[in-house]
């Protein structure tokens, strides 16, 4: 049978671009890569077989230009889009027009990108799938009679989120009803602005909890997991160090968590690289859903270390029209993963941006190390898009010894020209909480705040 | 009377406004006091204030809303009285 594509269009830049390029090659597909004029020269451009302009450094005019990526996919042949993550990744309108172009799009279907991209509607569609939620609003709230309601049933602290939020943004915290009436108008504004959509929706603030995520793969037919990732270390609701599997849950637990992820994605008819996201109290071993991630995620390494599965393979095999290759007995769990996100910010000035210009790179390695990167020396890191760099992710047969192997690994680290959060996780991977492998959500802030660096 | 430039301290995308449907924060012949903020900079999406360092009249800009920008790119410029 004739392949769906021979030729794929990356519609992202960074490191996921050169991840998606590294992905493609080996599956024998022409790459190509699009960049701004703040991206010329960047590594997807190198490693691509043919790089294309697509407009200004402003994401707004470039790599989330529609028009300007529908032209460039049209005039190199390209037969498909990998939207990466961030940017258009889970915009269901850009999925549409990339299907309605005569590409294919690498993801989802528009439809589950709406539903569970719509993160009252996602709420909706677990609850029906039998997967435990926050106790909070059905749907989304209108008046503040309702919310007040609602609120009272079930408890504050309550965090009132956009339905059309994600990524951490969007959410206001409420601790009385006198703060609930303060803050609902406002964060209904401030959904709009952001969002465009006014919509948001009421859930219980759970204090300590760990942020748990299942990963799965489906073909609209059939649907796998891979297990979870812990990803409890955040800052601003931003993920710095991931793992998997989590520490903290017996087999039972993780069954039963990764039942739940299989069910909500069957209901949907999943097709392509999804994650669903759970908040973990450990104290009474309870899961809850809070939102699905309709794409690859920044941290999908470290479930590639523990499972062998290529997930971006994966994903670009069932774009092409494959079946889904893998039965659920064929994925096993072997050892453990940490990845730590190099990012262009300085944590002695409260995280403050660092572009620049990196003037040498010394890269890990190793047995058991992985360094998934834009980097190299002499490039540019500008000022325009997320300070991601890199990830260096480690495996090893159990989680001391990945810590073991991390912790040299960073000391091998080296990045002359450009500040970044390396010292950082020099020091979380000596941490003795972090060693012990007691984290929760609210960890990184608090540790911050004792601990200066 | 003389005139201030105001200076970019930081590369990215100048931003005369704090939303897109928000009202800008300043437009020429604004009276301005030191603190006041004249607009914001984004780098790597986090946003920074840019204050006035001097009391004024907003004379005129030199960049438009959502231009990139270089450190020590003039932005706009402050009559002082």
């Amino acid at each position: 049978m004739k392949p769906a594509f021979d030729t794929l269009l990356v519609a992202n830049r960074g490191e996921i671009a050169v991840r998606i390029i590294r992905a493609a090659r080996e599956l024998g597909l022409r790459t190509v890569a699009v960049f701004s004029d703040a991206d010329a020269g960047s590594l997807p451009t190198r490693l691509a077989d043919q790089a294309v302009p697509i407009g200004p450094a402003q994401a707004g005019k470039s790599y989330l230009n529609v028009a300007a990526l529908l032209n460039a996919a049209r005039s190199v042949g390209a037969g498909a889009i990998h939207p990466g993550y961030g940017f258009l990744s889970e915009n269901a309108a850009f999925a549409e027009a990339v299907t309605a172009a005569g590409l294919v799009f690498v993801g989802p279907g528009a439809a589950a990108i709406r539903t569970m991209g719509d993160k009252a509607a996602a709420r909706l569609a677990a609850q029906r799938a039998g997967v435990a939620t926050v106790p909070g609003s059905a749907g989304a709230v209108d008046g503040i009679e309702e919310a007040l309601r609602i609120a009272g049933d079930i408890g504050y602290p309550v965090l009132i989120k956009a339905s059309a939020g994600g990524g951490g943004r969007g959410i206001h915290i409420a601790g009385d009803a006198s703060e609930l009436r303060q803050e609902l108008g406002r964060a209904q504004a401030q959904a709009k602005a952001a969002f465009g959509d006014a919509a948001v929706y009421l859930e219980r603030f759970i204090r300590q909890a760990r942020h748990i995520e299942v990963q799965i793969l489906g073909d609209g037919k059939r649907v796998v997991h891979c297990f979870e990732r812990e990803c409890s270390l955040q800052r601003r609701r931003q993920k710095i160090w991931e793992e998997a599997p989590c520490a903290a849950i017996d087999a039972a637990t993780r069954q039963a968590l990764c039942d739940s992820a299989l069910a909500l994605a069957r209901a949907v008819d999943y097709s392509g690289a999804g994650t669903l996201e759970y908040l973990y109290d450990e104290d009474t071993r309870a899961f809850f859903f809070i939102e699905m991630n309709t794409r690859i995620q920044v941290e999908h390494p470290v479930t590639e270390m523990v499972t062998g599965v290529d997930l971006v393979k994966e994903m670009l095999r069932i774009a092409l029209g494959e079946p889904l290759r893998l039965q659920q007995s064929d994925i096993a769990l072997r050892g453990a993963a940490i990845e730590v996100r190099i990012n262009a910010e300085n944590p002695a000035r409260n995280f403050m941006p660092c572009p620049g210009t990196l003037s040498s790179l010394q890269v890990p390695g190793g047995p058991g190390v992985r360094f998934d990167s834009m980097l190299f020396p002499g490039c540019r890191v500008p000022a325009f898009y997320d300070s991601l760099l890199a990830k260096l992710i480690v495996h090893d047969e159990n989680r001391p010894a990945a810590l073991a192997r991390l912790e040299r690994a960073l000391d091998e680290l080296g990045t002359e020209g450009l500040t970044t959060t390396q010292g950082l996780h020099q020091k979380l991977v000596r941490d003795p909480q972090v060693r012990a492998g007691q984290l929760h959500t609210g960890f990184l802030e608090a540790w911050l705040a004792a601990h200066p660096m | 009377m003389p005139q201030i430039e105001v200076l970019s301290p930081l590369p990215g995308i100048f931003y005369r406004q704090a939303a897109p449907d928000a009202p800008p924060y300043v437009t020429e012949g604004s009276r301005v006091r030191v603190g006041d903020v004249l607009g914001l900079i984004e780098v790597m999406k986090q946003f920074s204030e840019v204050s006035a360092e001097v009391d004024g009249a907003v004379l005129r800009f030199a960049v438009g809303n959502g231009d990139a920008v270089e450190p020590g790119q003039t932005l706009l410029f402050i009559e002082t009285p």
